[in-house]
């Protein structure tokens, strides 16, 4: 069947017109606009009215776009492609890699394409199937090496139906591009394979069997593992006022993070932000593999000032990517940042196609997208019995930080772990700034349920006592609970606040975290005889003092266990004083 | 080539006329010539069919239907030559000065990003010699900042001097919106300064149209982004962001826009976004740099907000005052681990105390601060602010880090600051020693 053709007859910003004048459209396929200088711009169509006029947001800027430019038609969905080689690269929304752009052109000048996954390098193919096996989608034909994994090579997923390796190549190294296989199936169809496939990336990949998220993915930041835990294939979402460390809270997740995978989606925010992780995580050796950080990243950049409708394809050709890591049996985690910026970009479309708006004038089936990105997410149990996990984590930037606006709502809906975070914390400097009192999780945390709620309960205990301090004064409080109050700041001193800049602080792995709640949880439980609220301070004081002292010494340092019996000492002194009189 | 002149205007409105006409191309310039012969820019922003929506750079006023328009085979661009230091430009590109037109090398505006991978991780600190910046919040090499204040804030006082005390190689000045006072007010800086030769500014005052007020950013930007290519350390000041974002919300009206919220269009994020966006750090190259001014009363109006979200922080100025809390520098971090051991200590160590005095302040309105620490802290946070937060006093880094251990010891002991003892044991100075600080002040 020949693609349709059209001509553009309305340019609206990234909105554009078009007359179809032969062939069929398909909602969502790919087209291309030829400029007069013959450049072709990637748009897709989003809305086909009747009169043959079909409506196409661009992924690129219309300048010197004119009624009566050629259309083409692809036929296709927006696809990804799914192969060995995305580990460690770094593309844009719309999969082209940005050094090898770099290499064409300093600026990111429109209609400029590369070859999504290199098709000169050779991996080194070893074969799982031999002629006459029978085959289906997402059966595995062989493995490569790639980086720090068996990448398994695939059946491509959409292939229906049961097919025959007619043959099969012999162990050896081979592009992307090579045949690999032959397969027929019965009405005698022959397909050729690729160790590489397209996926519309706008379509969940189906689950082998799905699983349930139950199990603690730790990612080094104590507030998080022991209050607010994330789970590998659980969802959580993070909104906050802008200043308040969302960025902070995303890097150090994705250097720390115990996940094999890490898929940062930077979706319309600061260049910057990108360029900090492609550039130092390359530098950076992941302790746990001995390999550079990058080696397990991928990077997908739709920068703010990059074209506003390619968002939506960087938040998807993310999540697409992260599934086709799932299948390959491995734990991935998505940091999307930020989600709104995805929503306000299908805001500025909805707006140009005169759609009625919804509340602040987001479309009205913003909540429906919203939910359905998050549910990409989850355990998979494979054909192997093998388990794969998608776990995503997004940040909201609210206007004006308030958490009551859709897509903030929306995403509470959708998510199991809220980390709310608040300004007034940041402005403390009590950093990660996550609420703490009202955040939550619904997944299991490193340490007991009890010890959690013991926790949240001396927590919210201290706030009370904080508000009646601030109106009666150290006075107009007993002694009892000044102690209480200063045993819930010394918690949050030296266990939630955690500094992301100190090479020891910055990660805390679930053996020290163990560690330094027993220390907490024993500093709370032992009872303080102090007879002034000036003794009571100065006591936590020096106890702060050596516990940040102790926060900061790696484990092997001969000075930790020193340090540790310091401040039992210091627990000891004033645990005593009663006994003593 | 001979372009076709249309002769017909089919609708006028504030900033937009529509016209009938074949062949035109989206963002191309045109010429609007009146009946008495003379012209004004108009651009085109929308085509339906043989329906051409231009935006006017003059505004609508005195435009008659009977105006001819002629294509000018372009999109907007600007010259670029050196030739341009000194000189003063209107938001139209035309010069205000009195000096020649320039038509060399002309550059094309609000063009594509630089891809990602040419940007450099900042790493340079920009000295300022404003303590509640080199300290607190550290101005780094291509950072993106605005200056958050309440109109009649000297917040331009701010802006040209970190300008004109820092070693910039190229200064360009985007007024938008600038009462002429204003305006005059930068000449006279740059002046004083003896900047003037390596300063350029693009001037929108308040009788240039909305419409030339939305070009300066793109003009200054453009130009900006020519000398970091050849290797220049540039700065783009942008005075008022809130102003420019009040036009966008005009145009954006009178095209009939949907708006978002309290009626700016939804795309001022990507709107902003994409002029702040041209800061950066580039490879083999210079740098842009952009400090900004975003007059607001409130953090959370659409205007500070959304510009929060892009920037790399910004600076909050209150009653003549930086202050501490509500300023931020995101990339201080970058830079502040290699000036001195005891910098990012020290200021995260002075902001606690401060933030702790801070709820004293609160609290000292129900009356109940009576106890002796909660006296110390409020004692603390006057010398801070007495001692560090005048935005126009001058400080080398190294004497503003001695003068917070100054203020330290002055007012506490030593285990109530949360510094590590061997930060403690290495600056804490003997009381009566102090560096900097002036004890007949207290």
């Amino acid at each position: 069947m020949e693609n349709a053709k059209g001509k553009v007859v309305s340019v609206n910003e990234s909105l554009v017109g078009v007359k179809n004048t032969e062939g069929s459209v398909m909602n969502g396929e790919v087209a291309y606009i030829i400029l007069e200088d013959g450049k072709r711009l990637k748009s897709e169509v989003i809305d086909v009215k009747s009169g043959n006029l079909v409506y196409l947001q661009v992924f690129e800027d219309t300048s010197w776009m004119k009624v009566g430019d050629a259309v083409e038609f692809t036929g296709l969905p927006l696809s990804v492609k799914l192969g060995p080689g995305i580990l460690g690269t770094v593309t844009d929304g719309l999969q082209n890699p940005l050094y090898e752009l770099a290499k064409k052109e300093w600026f990111l000048e429109r209609g400029m394409v590369v070859e999504p996954l290199n098709t000169e390098v050779k991996w080194h193919f070893t074969p799982r199937v031999k002629k006459g096996d029978l085959v289906s989608g997402s059966s595995i034909l062989g493995t490569v090496p790639e980086k720090l994994f068996e990448h398994k090579i695939f059946v491509p997923f959409l292939l229906q139906g049961l097919y025959t390796v007619e043959s099969i190549i012999g162990e050896g190294d081979y592009t992307i591009n090579d045949t690999i296989a032959i397969v027929e199936n019965d009405t005698g169809n022959s397909i050729e394979l690729t160790m590489a496939f397209d996926w519309p990336v706008k379509r969940p990949m189906p689950f082998h069997e799905r699983s349930v998220p139950a199990e603690t993915l730790p990612t080094g930041m104590r507030i998080l593992d022991a209050l607010f835990p994330i789970a590998y294939g659980g969802t959580a979402c993070s909104p906050g006022p802008f200043g308040a460390g969302k960025t902070v809270l995303q890097h150090s997740i994705a250097k720390h993070s115990r996940a094999d995978v890490v898929i940062i989606a930077a979706c319309g925010e600061r260049a910057g932000e990108a360029v900090e992780v492609f550039k130092d995580f390359p530098e950076l050796i992941d302790p746990r593999t001995g390999k550079s950080l990058m080696d397990r990243t991928y990077i997908v950049g739709n920068t703010s000032s990059m074209p506003v409708a390619a968002r939506e394809a960087s938040v998807y050709m993310a999540t697409a990517v992260g599934e086709y890591y799932r299948k390959q049996g491995l734990d991935v985690l998505i940091l999307a940042d930020s989600t709104s910026r995805w929503a306000q970009a299908l805001r500025e479309t909805s707006g140009r196609k005169e759609e009625i708006p919804g509340p602040e004038a987001f479309p009205m089936y913003i909540s429906t997208l919203i939910s359905a990105f998050y549910d990409r997410a989850g355990v998979e149990i494979l054909a192997d019995g093998s388990k794969g996990s998608l776990s995503i984590i997004g940040t909201v930037s609210p206007a004006g930080g308030n958490f009551d606006e859709p897509v903030t709502q929306a995403t509470l809906l959708s998510t199991g772990a809220f980390l709310g975070l608040s300004r007034e914390l940041s402005d403390a400097r009590k950093y990660p700034a996550i609420d703490r009192i009202d955040s939550s999780s619904q997944y299991p945390s490193l340490i007991s349920t009890e010890e959690v709620r013991f926790l949240k309960e001396l927590l919210k205990e201290g706030k009370t006592i904080a508000s009646n301090l601030l109106l009666m004064g150290e006075r107009g409080i007993t002694n009892d609970a000044y102690i209480t109050y200063q045993k819930s700041e010394l918690l949050d001193a030296v266990f939630l606040q955690q500094n992301s800049f100190d090479d020891v602080d910055g990660v805390t792995n679930p053996e020290r975290l163990r560690m330094m709640f027993n220390m907490v949880k024993h500093i709370i439980d032992t009872p303080v005889h102090a007879d002034t609220k000036e003794d009571i301070r100065s006591h936590f004081n020096f106890l702060r003092q050596a516990f940040l002292d102790w926060n900061y010494l790696k484990i092997e340092d001969p000075q930790f266990g020193k340090q540790k019996t310091k401040i039992m000492n210091l627990v000891k002194q004033k645990a005593d004083v009663k006994e003593n009189v | 080539m001979l372009r076709k002149t249309y002769e017909r205007i089919d609708s006028i409105g504030r900033a937009i006329i529509t016209i009938e006409a074949k062949n035109v191309h989206n963002k191309e310039l045109a010429e609007v010539i009146y009946p008495d012969g003379k012209t004004a820019f108009a651009q085109v922003i929308a085509l339906d069919g043989h329906k051409v929506t231009l935006q006017l750079f003059g505004g609508g006023f005195g435009v008659s239907t009977d105006c001819k328009v002629r294509f000018l085979g372009h999109s907007v661009q600007v010259g670029f030559s050196d030739d341009m230091l000194g000189r003063v430009y209107a938001g139209n590109g035309q010069p205000i000065d009195g000096g020649p037109q320039l038509v060399s090398d002309m550059t094309r505006v609000a063009g594509p990003s630089i891809n990602p991978v040419k940007r450099l991780i900042p790493k340079n600190m920009i000295r300022t010699g404003v303590p509640m910046i080199d300290v607190f919040n550290t101005l780094v090499r291509s950072q993106k900042i605005p200056i958050f204040a309440s109109a009649g804030e000297p917040y331009n006082r701010l802006l040209a001097n970190v300008a004109t005390q820092t070693d910039a190689d190229v200064i360009i000045i985007g007024g938008v919106g600038l009462k002429y006072d204003e305006y005059h007010y930068f000449k006279e800086r740059i002046e004083e300064a003896g900047s003037k030769s390596k300063t350029i500014m693009f001037v929108h005052t308040h009788r240039d149209s909305i419409v030339e007020g939305l070009m300066v950013p793109d003009l200054a930007l453009a130009v900006g982004e020519r000398f970091a290519l050849q290797g220049k350390n540039v700065f783009v000041l942008l005075s008022d962001m809130t102003q420019w974002s009040d036009y966008l919300r005009q145009v954006a009206n009178a095209q009939d826009q949907i708006p978002a919220n309290q009626g700016y269009p939804g795309d001022l994020y990507s709107q902003l976004a994409s002029r702040y966006e041209k800061a950066a750090d580039i490879e083999g190259s210079g740098s842009l740099t952009i400090l900004g001014v975003t007059t607001m009363d409130d953090v959370t109006h659409p205007v500070p907000d959304n510009t929060g979200y892009i920037t790399e922080g910004q600076f909050f100025m209150k009653d003549g005052y930086l202050e501490l809390f509500g300023s931020l520098s995101r990339l201080k971090q970058q830079v502040n681990d290699k000036t001195r051991a005891d910098h990012r200590s020290i200021m995260n160590a002075m902001a606690r105390l401060l933030s702790e005095a801070e709820e004293r302040v609160k609290a000292q309105k129900f009356g109940s601060v009576k106890d002796e620490y909660s006296l110390r802290l409020l004692d603390y946070r006057k010398t801070f602010q007495r001692e560090l937060m005048d935005p126009f006093l001058y400080l080398e880094l190294e004497d503003a880090l001695d003068l917070c251990w100054d203020i330290l010891a002055n007012h506490f002991k030593k285990e109530e600051v949360g510094l590590s003892s061997d930060l403690v044991d290495a600056y804490w100075p003997k009381k009566g020693e102090f560096k900097i600080l002036k004890l007949q002040n207290l």
